[in-house]
């Protein structure tokens, strides 16, 4: 098992927004990186029980910046380009407004 | 130092060596070196035991403070840096440590020394930095199953509390002790930004507050933050807090109230190194050992 589910995102005010990649689905093919309009998105090498394996991850610069950044995509109306654009589904989005 | 310029957010750096592990012969040595925003730390394994640990604040060149901590930690082992068989950088700093044989994030390796230094009890992991908090969730192994990164900015961490310290003139050190002697806890500050916090508690003590009052807001707004960040992996048992700030008995005990659960208390790493705060070196010397083992073995199956 290789299980290793990453949040990116932030949580203030206005509610909780996330991305979140799931390491297991994700097989490194980037065809989120070409989807993304802000260049959010990276493929790393990260080492999973001492193999290396390939993931997407959120660029470390943008990493405090989703809230702005990735705020023209949030799932209000549209799925975001990066969670349809993995056939795996490796990749979903959290938006949670928060309710006043 | 006079009063005047007392530097209060100034935390104490250290190095420490165990004697009783020292190196012979063929023994396995293996370094990690984890360059965080607001510390660096590093520590050298022997087999897989912490023999010296070292901690210094980050200066403005990540790969100035990675060398100069890693000679910090091996002054006075009677080891050169080309004794260690393998180095992983972690940190933020990670990509900017020179002499690592690999890199890895700071993640995996909070998890494998968090499993290292409390025990495979050890399921979820509050990682207090200088600049961001992040909740990590790992099995009996120290592997990682679930990681939150959090946040928009260094409110409620490290950094804030030395903006603190400065502002209410008070050694960081005591800090979280003082911030208990409230009768009835405050209602926590608003904001969430360092700059702004501090206006804002300048604003609290102009209106009267005492500074114990305004150091309880403060870290309870920190500790609520924390909470937050927990719900979202789940927080499971055992928790255990790493980074400076756990050291922070203000944070710490607010975090278990709220949460209704204790964290597992520090170990004695004044005495045996194993300390939250290295956490992340730990981890990394511990995953050098295991990449060292790993390329040894390939290199003789090849023979």
């Amino acid at each position: 098992m290789r299980l290793i589910i990453t949040y990116y995102g932030y949580m203030d005010g206005s509610g909780e927004y996330y991305i979140v990649v799931d390491s297991e689905k994700c097989n490194g093919c980037g065809e989120c990186i070409t989807q993304c309009p802000k260049q959010v998105l990276e493929i790393t090498r990260t080492i999973v029980d001492l193999e290396e394996q390939l993931v997407a991850a959120v660029k470390e610069e943008h990493r405090k910046n989703i809230k702005y950044t990735c705020s023209a995509c949030k799932p209000e109306k549209a799925t975001p380009p990066c969670v349809s654009a993995c056939g795996r589904k490796a990749i979903t989005c959290i938006w949670k407004p928060k309710v006043p | 130092m006079s009063e005047e310029n007392r530097q209060y957010w100034r935390w104490r750096e250290y190095h420490l060596v165990i004697p009783e592990r020292k190196p012979k012969g063929s023994n396995i040595i293996t370094a990690g070196v984890d360059v965080g925003s607001v510390s660096s730390k590093a520590a050298i394994m022997v087999d897989g035991q912490v023999y010296s640990v070292s901690i210094m604040r980050t200066g403005s060149s990540s790969s100035d403070s990675a060398k100069k901590v890693m000679e910090w930690a091996l002054e006075g082992t009677g080891l050169k840096l080309s004794d260690i068989h393998y180095i992983v950088g972690t940190g933020y700093g990670r990509v900017n440590v020179p002499m690592a044989h690999n890199t890895l994030t700071e993640i995996a390796c909070h998890a494998k020394g968090a499993n290292y230094i409390w025990g495979p009890t050890v399921r979820t992991i509050l990682d207090v930095g200088g600049q961001d908090i992040k909740a990590i969730k790992c099995d009996e192994k120290g592997k990682v199953l679930a990681f939150l990164m959090n946040d928009k900015c260094a409110a409620g961490t490290g950094r804030g509390m030395e903006v603190l310290a400065d502002l209410l003139k008070i050694p960081i050190e005591d800090m979280g002790e003082m911030s208990l002697k409230v009768d009835e806890e405050p209602d926590p500050v608003s904001c969430t930004c360092v700059a702004f916090a501090r206006t804002e508690a300048m604003g609290l003590l102009r209106r009267g507050w005492s500074r114990e009052k305004v150091l309880a807001a403060y870290m309870r707004a920190m500790a609520i933050r924390m909470c937050n960040l927990l719900e979202r992996v789940g927080c499971e048992r055992d928790l255990v807090v790493t980074g400076g700030q756990s050291r922070n008995i203000g944070i710490i005990k607010r975090l278990e109230r709220m949460l209704g659960m204790n964290t597992l208390p520090p170990p004695k790493w004044e005495e045996n190194g194993l300390d939250p705060m290295a956490a992340g070196a730990i981890g990394a010397a511990l995953f050098a050992k295991s990449l060292y083992e790993k390329t040894k073995s390939q290199h003789n199956s090849r023979g």
